[in-house]
């Protein structure tokens, strides 16, 4: 490619043509700050806050849109540039509501940490303020009273999810992100993916706070309360704590846990065991039978389920009909293990610790209360286990590792491998080839599956017959597979789906990291890392060999695809209108 | 609101006339909404939608236009359309007076359209015949030299 040189702040580097003067800044040390680009996903060029003083050019030029030339002078740090930046971060305070005190992002805000760098004065100016409406859902809240209208959130529903129900609103001052028809959030068809959330540099996107009917639960004597956590919570957890990205903390945190007064803590890791055994057999069975719907998806993901129910209904057969494996893990808590260690239904609640804010709508959904109460009770997301863990005064850090509790708490790092895009696949690989061939591979590792990219396939022989499989994070690749399917154009046979782009890993219940960093690291890559580094260590690693998953056909399931089963570990879908009204 | 359509088959067959027709053209949402206004009088929900679905795009983004340009009504036009002016001339010789009293009567404020959908009100800049003020339109024909005392007698030639 063409290099560049150029000097910035007098300090001569040459990059690719094409690069931001943001981008060329960094290689040459020196930090831009960043309030609405988020790399590969808003490019709006709407704060100015990024904006450098270029000579030659007629006013300040913002560096997040504006790409270098050869012999560019860009200087990032005069009194010119440092005091428009302060003008503009005062400016966007001026008829910002300064909850700040009582705000979900206190200590994480990335306007606050611009307010602080800049010397600003909040109320050097004060702005004409609407009083929004705070629109409430049982996942997420939106509270337009602390948007900086830096479109984030737009850029990453419309062109990361191809989804779209939040846009802006009106013009000028009357500006303001909204639904259609200025409908809640609850009124569209939004999946519930929460990747809006973690692009929000403020505290106008949060998660639906449940860590009080957590504490609620577990200060209660008469409950018999379980905790599952899915596998991509341990990668993501210590940011919370100062760890650094792709740090696993899974010892620390089942140790937290158990300190919280969970009555036994569990790895969810277990139950997608138990979805690979049943979604492999459910695959084998569709292969061999010519009426059934090929290719198969995965079901894991709740924002993917969504989306095909509001915008592919149509193809909802091909969709597998296993529960993902927190419903999995609650069916199994509520059904077997209620029985066997004779715990009365009306005493037992499970909790979920899930990457994912759609997690917390699926709970409510029909066919998901195998023994008539729901088969899980409430759902945190990793941020919200972080703040429980402060809030009850554990001391994360100077925890020693713990186990997962006997005896089903254990799962095989195929199980892990779900955290990550291309994960299921794998894990599934790993369990169809040697059920099927009846011999054990010589090599598990699938990497062909693996990676942040987009779409992924790959050809696998299973007893003579080439199957050709298929990987897509984020909905707008899932979008582009699903239009094959349509026109008839897909010769898959097995497609993993997950809503978020990296997988669980880069949920939207996830340790939200500043674009400081996002700009410049690939987070998901780096927990996704510490998932496959655990996976490389570890001495059980296939979905069928896990001791629990064996005990659980033995005692009480029989089979894999068994008639109970299919009562207790599966579920059905249906088309949702887009709009009700 | 927004799955509920009662349009003329007409008009639904004017729609996607003109959607057909702007279906290979780039950027053709602005076409398709001033289109569709056209047909409509103003942008119903099932409208917006149909336009959203036609050209796979969602249907905020089509709320968000309709709503960034002031030339777009979200509200049904009544049958009849006054436009009081509030140029200056007219202004002097007492047009704000004459809004208020139409406002009285019709009991809806400028802009806006009254329950029945008879009329909408609107207050206009100047239409340029001061040497008739003040003025007003109703349908486009100008009425000038009016009192408040006129209102009455204009509002009930154009009630049925």
């Amino acid at each position: 490619m063409k290099q560049v040189t150029l000097k910035i702040n007098n300090v001569s580097v040459t990059v690719d043509a094409g690069t931001r003067i943001l981008d060329a800044a960094k290689k040459a040390g020196f930090n831009i700050p960043t309030l609405c680009y988020l790399k590969d996903v808003c490019n709006e060029g709407s704060c100015r806050v990024c904006v450098v003083e270029v000579k030659g050019a007629r006013s300040l030029v913002a560096s997040c849109s504006a790409v270098v030339s050869e012999g560019m002078e860009v200087f990032t740090n005069t009194p010119k540039v440092i005091n428009s930046r302060k003008k503009t971060i005062e400016l966007i305070l001026s008829n910002h509501k300064k909850a700040c005190l009582m705000c979900v992002r206190n200590g994480n805000c990335e306007l606050a940490t611009l307010a602080q760098d800049y010397n600003c004065n909040a109320f050097e100016y004060e702005g004409v303020t609407e009083n929004y409406d705070i629109d409430e859902t049982p996942y997420l809240i939106r509270d337009n009273n602390k948007c900086v209208l830096c479109r984030r959130c737009v850029a990453v529903c419309n062109k990361v999810q191809g989804v779209g129900v939040i846009g802006p609103n009106k013009r000028g001052f009357a500006t303001h992100i909204g639904c259609a028809f200025e409908q809640p959030l609850s009124a569209t068809p939004c999946v519930a993916c929460g990747q809006c959330i973690t692009a929000c540099p403020v505290g106008a996107l949060h998660e639906k706070d449940d860590t009080d009917k957590v504490n609620a639960l577990l200060k209660d004597t008469d409950k018999y309360v379980i905790v599952g956590t899915a596998p991509s919570v341990r990668v993501g957890l210590g940011e919370e704590f100062g760890y650094p990205i792709g740090t696993n903390v899974e010892g620390k945190m089942v140790s937290a846990l158990k300190r919280l007064g969970f009555d036994k803590v569990f790895d969810v890791d277990m139950a997608a065991d138990m979805t690979i055994m049943e979604e492999g057999t459910e695959f084998l069975h569709r292969l061999k039978d010519k009426t059934a719907a090929l290719p198969m998806m995965t079901s894991c993901s709740p924002g993917w389920i969504r989306y095909m129910e509001f915008y592919y209904p149509e193809l909802l057969p091909h969709l597998s009909t296993c529960k993902s494996p927190q419903q999995m893990f609650g069916a199994i808590m509520k059904t077997y293990y209620a029985k066997k260690y004779n715990i009365p239904l009306d005493k037992l609640a499970v909790v979920s610790i899930m990457p994912c804010v759609a997690k917390k709508t699926e709970i409510g959904r029909e066919g998901q209360s195998a023994a008539g109460v729901p088969d899980v009770d409430v759902v945190l997301t990793t941020r919200e286990l972080a703040r429980l863990i402060k809030n009850q005064g554990i001391d994360f850090k100077g925890l020693a590792d713990e186990k997962f509790d006997d005896p089903i708490g254990e799962g095989s790092t195929a199980g892990l491998l779900f955290g990550a895009t291309g994960g299921v696949m794998e894990a599934a690989l790993r369990t169809v080839s040697e059920v099927v061939l009846k011999k054990p591979l010589d090599k598990i590792d699938f990497k062909a599956v693996r990676g942040v990219k987009g779409i992924k396939s790959a050809k696998v022989t299973l007893d003579g017959q080439t199957i050709k499989v298929c990987v897509a994070s984020s909905l707008s690749n899932a979008k582009k597979i699903l239009e094959d399917i349509k026109a008839g154009k897909c010769d898959y046979h097995f497609i993993e789906i997950m809503t978020c782009p990296g997988g669980c890993v880069n949920g939207g219940g996830q340790p939200i990291q500043p674009s400081s960093v996002t700009n410049n690291v690939d987070i998901r890559a780096l927990r996704a890392k510490a998932i496959y580094d655990a996976d490389k260590k570890a001495p059980l690693r296939k979905s069928h060999e896990t001791p629990a998953v064996k005990t659980l056909y033995k005692e009480f399931f029989n089979e894999p695809g068994s008639h109970r089963a299919h009562e207790i570990l599966h579920t059905s879908y249906k088309k949702r209108n887009k709009y009700n009204s | 609101m927004i799955n509920s359509f009662d349009d003329t088959p007409k008009q639904a067959a004017e729609l996607q006339a003109a959607l057909d027709e702007l279906k290979d053209v780039p950027g053709p949402l602005m076409k398709a909404l001033q289109k569709a206004q056209d047909i409509y009088g103003w942008l119903p929900a099932p409208v917006q939608n149909k336009i959203a679905e036609y050209f796979d795009v969602p249907l905020e983004e089509i709320y968000g236009i309709a709503t960034f340009y002031s030339q777009f009504n979200l509200n049904p036009n009544g049958k009849h359309k006054i436009g009081v002016c509030l140029g200056t001339a007219c202004y002097v010789k007492g047009s704000g007076d004459i809004l208020n009293a139409l406002e009285q009567k019709l009991k809806i404020s400028a802009g806006n359209t009254t329950q029945d959908r008879n009329f909408t009100l609107e207050a206009t800049r100047c239409i340029g015949c001061c040497g008739l003020a003040p003025v007003l339109t109703v349908n486009g024909e100008v009425y000038g030299k009016l009192t408040v005392d006129d209102v009455d007698k204009l509002l009930s030639k154009y009630t049925d």
